[in-house]
């Protein structure tokens, strides 16, 4: 099953700012990341992450630093903000209500179809 | 470098030409390729295999760099502001400054020395919108724009010396002529002379590398920029006028006249040396202004010209045709030629080339078709009714302008057949400014002599 590419547009800040809340990371990393939680469900175009990235810098939600990877090239590395945290927490309470509803829904449906 | 990284290099290059796309966003994304590669060698597969996987795992390349440009729109446009100044920059801002005030006091100078106090015409030098002010006009504020010039490439002063020097030959030797008051010959000096200027501006222009085509060619392209630019600095001024006028019209009307007379003719020779400096910062965008205007009017006067030369080869020369008309022709000629000339400063790699160089050789042959029954027309005239400075200048530069578009139908045609690159073509018009100045230069001192200065 592939998660409709709307959702994961949706998805797609939330996502990105925990993942960056467990630590500071780079691109390459949190998509391995994404792909490890989703099981594969959650297909992302690589590429499509950056601009992402970089819009969330813009609004400072994280900032980013270059370093230097294990084989000396330039990497870009992210970090979480209080703004970043704060936007979080509040993405979070939404996606709590939007799954309380259609849990909500879908559980009752669930109870009347096996009634 | 093994071929991995040759494939990394072709990828980038072509990431990089979405101008979206800066070379840090390029690095972020070749690293994440290269580390995507590295994993998926480990997991077995060879090196072209991993290559192609991590390329199409990272997206469409036009995709990708949409999405960058949504984000990052500004860099759209970056090249359109003036680059934030280096070392250095500020400088040069400070030294157009410099120029573009130094133009302003000379105008403004000569205008007072054309006028008396009392608002009359001075007895020395006429009133300024008399014969001394506008045959000397060109003087007032070009030679500042060669010594902008000159300071920028660090001319050597024999060189500066020596440019100057026929300058001041020039300048005297027009200034001496006893002209006939209201004379032709002396408008004529007046048209002429900032066009022969123009030339003197160039060759400071290229820095004495009078011989170099390539330079020649820059000088070509710095020319249609700068006229670009300082028609839209004229639009700006003309905005500016109008509501000057408006907004003192209430309280000052009598002053109205007053101060435009000072801010007219300062905001026209600062403009000279600003639109020059903005050519200069801006040379990467300003290589692409003059040839976009060329590529869209070239087909549109292509087609104006056919009709008409057709129009005149069924008619024939209507009884109604006057004179006057030949100078009309030489513009048309020198349109023509700017288009052949900035079409072929662009004339890239890119597709439809041919289906372009057809249009302007059709162009070409139509406005050479058309001049010549002009000119057949006008030399029976001149043997009806002799030979006037105006008709000598204006017959002149017809034949100057015909020359140069045979040759280029000449080229054209060659090239047509052989499709050969334009650079026999663009050779053909750096070899031909010095005939150009030179029909110039005759124009400003021989003519007046020639006719008795009538």
């Amino acid at each position: 099953m592939n998660i409709d590419k709307d959702l994961v547009a949706a998805m797609a800040t939330p996502l990105v700012l925990a993942i960056l809340a467990e630590g500071s990371n780079y691109g390459y990393a949190i998509l391995k990341r994404v792909r490890e939680l989703s099981g594969g469900e959650l297909q992302w175009t690589d590429g499509m992450l950056y601009p992402l990235l970089h819009r969330l810098e813009r609004l400072e939600f994280i900032r980013s630093e270059w370093g230097t990877s294990d084989t000396g090239r330039p990497r870009r590395y992210y970090e979480i903000t209080t703004a970043g945290r704060a936007q979080l927490a509040e993405q979070r309470r939404q996606w709590a209500a939007a799954t309380r509803t259609l849990g909500g829904l879908w559980n009752l449906t669930a109870q009347g179809a096996g009634a | 470098m093994n071929d991995l990284d040759t494939r990394i290099g072709e990828w980038r290059t072509a990431v990089l030409r979405s101008r979206s796309v800066d070379a840090a966003d390029a690095d972020e994304l070749e690293e994440h390729l290269r580390e995507q590669i590295a994993d998926l060698q480990t997991a077995g597969l060879s090196s072209s295999e991993a290559f192609l996987i991590a390329v199409g795992r990272l997206g469409e390349v036009d995709a990708v760099s949409a999405e960058f440009a949504r984000e990052h729109s500004d860099r759209l446009w970056k090249q359109l502001a003036i680059a934030r100044p280096a070392e250095g920059g500020r400088r040069s801002f400070v030294t157009m400054l410099g120029f573009a005030a130094l133009a302003v006091v000379a105008i403004q100078v000569a205008r007072l020395l054309a006028t008396t106090s009392d608002g009359s015409a001075s007895q020395v030098f006429g009133d300024p919108t008399g014969g001394w002010f506008l045959r000397n006009l060109g003087l007032f504020v070009l030679p500042v724009l060669a010594g902008y010039l000159a300071v920028l490439r660090r001319m050597p002063w024999p060189r500066i010396a020596g440019i100057a020097g026929l300058v001041a030959v020039v300048t005297i030797v027009i200034n001496l002529f006893p002209y006939v008051p209201g004379s032709s010959s002396e408008t004529l000096v007046g048209l002429h002379l900032p066009a022969l200027l123009w030339f003197v501006v160039g060759a400071v222009y290229v820095a004495g590398e009078l011989r170099s085509s390539a330079r020649r060619m820059d000088f070509i392209r710095f020319t249609g920029e700068w006229a670009i630019y300082y028609t839209l600095i004229v639009l700006g001024g003309g905005v500016l006028t109008v509501l000057t006028v408006q907004v003192l019209a209430p309280i000052a009307p009598e002053a109205i006249g007053e101060v435009l007379t000072w801010v007219i003719p300062s905001g026209g020779a600062a403009g000279v040396v600003v639109a020059a400096w903005l050519v200069e910062a801006k040379k990467s965008v300003v290589e692409n202004l003059a040839p976009v205007l060329t590529a869209i009017f070239t087909p549109l006067f292509a087609v104006m010209l056919l009709v008409s030369a057709a129009g005149y080869l069924i008619a024939g020369i209507g009884r109604r045709f006057d004179r006057e008309l030949v100078s009309v022709f030489d513009v048309m000629m020198l349109v023509v030629v700017a288009l052949v000339v900035y079409g072929i400063s662009a004339r890239g790699t890119g597709r439809g080339t041919r289906t372009m160089d057809v249009i302007r050789l059709a162009a070409v042959i139509a406005a050479i078709v058309l001049d010549l029954l002009v000119l057949v027309s006008m030399f029976l005239r001149i043997g009806d009714l002799g030979v006037t400075p105006n008709r000598v200048a204006a017959l002149g530069l017809n034949l100057v302008l015909l020359v140069n578009l045979a040759g280029c139908a000449w080229l054209g045609v060659r090239q047509l057949a052989t499709g050969g690159s334009g650079v026999r073509l663009e050779r053909w018009q750096t070899s031909y400014l010095p005939v150009f100045a030179g029909w110039l230069l005759l124009v400003v001192v021989a003519i007046p002599p020639l006719f008795s200065f009538a």
